[in-house]
């Protein structure tokens, strides 16, 4: 048993330590792997001391925080709606964010003034589709879906409206915010321990969330507290969305895929699909990333533009190739 | 053992004013069949003895202690549901499925070991499912989901069994096999109440039944003395002609 969940986690955690490997050792100059073991002892030349522990490090664990952070949130947000199309973006959770961040990127504010507001955006939107799924009765999952959805539209009309209304010289920040951009990352700390934290209180859950998956009755009868499974999970993916969305912008794709694409390889045993999309994710995010500011450099690209042009070919093809 | 009684219950069904109390006392080794019609609450009536519906008003208890008093764990241990109509979540494999029987019995930081796969493989091979182990359920015959379904309680082995039309989309055989298990249940034990359309079945395998009404009336006690004709033409709205087979009754409904 404990096989059967060691064997793939050590393999992603491998990809994982490899693509960062190759996020610090790619850029405008190049570094081996044994100049980054050297750096990273605290050896070595000064100037690239500076660029990989500085630039690249923090960047790199950022991406690495952000897609684990989603790919986890999406995950959850499936086993809450039992439906693979869930995703922390489809609740118009990515859509509050971005309105928090236009908003203060058009009152002239930086840095710390737009990620607060994101925050807020994202968890105001949060508590909108909730309540208003709640309605009188209790919600259902297509209903909380549907007014997810509907949220999202409106949030999406309302970014338009935004965007025409802004001054030209602001526009290019605020659309790279938009299609996600880790330069504006500067500590990784935080969302990496919210990823670890989230990962170590979901273990002893993961067996209940696997009951949850074959129906609420279902998990009703086999002595899961349904309610309140359901809120844990609800408030704890919106929580690690709006974690990501502050830290880097909003970035598609990365929830929906991700957990998707390790179903299809892994099967649905949460336990391994949790952890396994902490790393997976991750794992992309920086790989993405690392094409992002490599692809037409000096120029960078949006890395969420990388991420749906990988992902969604990725994804029909195992849906295509799934039973 | 466990004893499930029921104290002054009136089911919740929407629209329905009134209705028999039920003061029901299902004893360990008892197999109940509860016979209705259409819409009369035999559903509403198992999910309520499950806990997973609040009655309207009285109460369940489970060896005289309430359920709602009871950790959902420990009444999950003993009471076990076999829901009339599959929910199909996420995709799973037949192995998977019946394992989760063992979720009640599982600390949250323990994973399943060999003894808990061993009783899922038995179940699975006393269902005449085994041989299913890797496929997932969402590709079998109703019939053969329903088996896994039923596995999946024997796994989970509760002192009481709820079963929602145990029969549903099996073949004579199998029904015949399923209605041998829960009589085998109540033979080691267990009690066994369930709902059930056929009331051939009822009449050969239940030794208490119960008849639900649609305005929530509703009548208990052993076999013989419910499956009365007269009751059954005005419990169904169907004339029946009554033969005997084997020593059992067998109801046939007749052209008006």
């Amino acid at each position: 048993m404990l096989a059967r969940l060691g064997l793939p986690l050590s393999l992603l955690l491998l990809a994982a330590l490899a693509a960062l490997l190759l996020a610090l050792g790619v850029g405008s100059a190049k570094i081996s792997p044994a100049q980054i073991w050297d750096l990273l002892q605290g050896e070595g030349d000064a100037l690239a001391r500076t660029m990989v522990m500085e630039l690249r490090l923090p960047r790199a664990l950022s991406a690495f925080a952000v897609g684990g952070l989603l790919a986890v949130a999406g995950a959850l947000m499936q086993v809450l709606l039992r439906n693979p199309l869930a995703d922390p973006y489809v609740l118009g959770l990515s859509g509050g964010a971005s309105i928090g961040a236009l908003a203060a990127m058009l009152g002239g504010l930086g840095g710390l003034a737009i990620s607060s507001s994101a925050f807020s955006g994202a968890l105001f939107s949060t508590f909108l589709v909730f309540g208003l799924a709640h309605g009188s009765g209790g919600w259902t999952p297509s209903r909380l879906l549907l007014t997810g959805v509907v949220v999202a539209a409106g949030w999406g009309a309302v970014i338009t409206l935004m965007l025409a209304l802004s001054p030209a010289e602001r526009l290019p920040g605020m659309l790279y915010w938009l299609m996600g951009d880790l330069s504006y990352a500067r500590t990784p700390w935080p969302p990496l321990l919210l990823l670890l934290a989230t990962c170590v209180v979901l273990i002893p859950l993961g067996r209940s969330l696997n009951v949850l998956a074959r129906g609420p009755q279902q998990a009703a009868a086999l002595g899961v507290a349904v309610r309140p499974l359901e809120w844990c999970i609800y408030v704890t993916a919106s929580l690690l969305t709006a974690a990501a969305v502050t830290t880097a912008g909003s970035i598609g794709f990365v929830g929906l895929v991700v957990p998707h694409m390790l179903r299809l390889l892994l099967g649905n045993d949460q336990r391994l699909i949790l952890p396994a999309c902490a790393l997976a994710g991750g794992t992309l995010l920086v790989l993405a990333d690392t094409l992002a500011r490599t692809m037409i450099a000096p120029e960078q690209l949006p890395v969420g533009v990388i991420t749906a042009l990988l992902g969604v070919p990725t994804f029909l093809f195992l849906l295509y190739r799934s039973r | 053992m466990s004893v499930l009684a029921t104290r002054d219950l009136i089911i919740d069904v929407p629209g329905r004013e009134g209705g028999t109390s039920l003061n029901i006392t299902i004893e360990p080794g008892q197999v109940w069949g509860v016979l209705g019609p259409n819409g009369a609450g035999k559903t509403t009536l198992l999910h309520t003895l499950a806990g997973l519906q609040a009655p309207r008003s009285g109460s369940v208890e489970l060896n005289d202690l309430a359920l709602g008093q009871l950790r959902h764990r420990h009444v999950a241990q003993r009471l076990g549901l076999v829901f009339q109509d599959r929910q199909d979540g996420f995709p799973a494999t037949v192995l998977e499925t019946a394992l989760i029987g063992r979720h009640p019995y599982l600390s949250p930081w323990q994973m399943e070991g060999a003894d808990d796969y061993a009783r899922a493989e038995a179940a699975l091979e006393r269902m005449d499912v085994a041989h299913l182990g890797d496929r997932l359920v969402s590709t079998l015959s109703g019939g053969e989901r329903q088996r896994v379904a039923i596995a999946t309680v024997l796994t989970q082995a509760p002192n009481v069994w709820l079963a929602d039309e145990p029969t549903n989309h099996l073949d004579l055989h199998h029904q015949s096999a399923v209605m041998a298990l829960m009589a085998d249940q109540a033979a080691q034990g267990q009690a066994v109440i369930m709902c059930l359309h056929d009331l051939n079945l009822a009449a050969r395998w239940c030794d208490h039944v119960l008849l639900l009404y649609p305005n929530g009336e509703a009548c208990w006690g052993p076999r013989d003395s419910m499956l009365v004709p007269s009751a059954l033409e005005s419990l169904y709205r169907q004339k029946l002609a009554v033969v005997e087979v084997d020593g059992a009754p067998v109801f046939v409904p007749i052209k008006e």
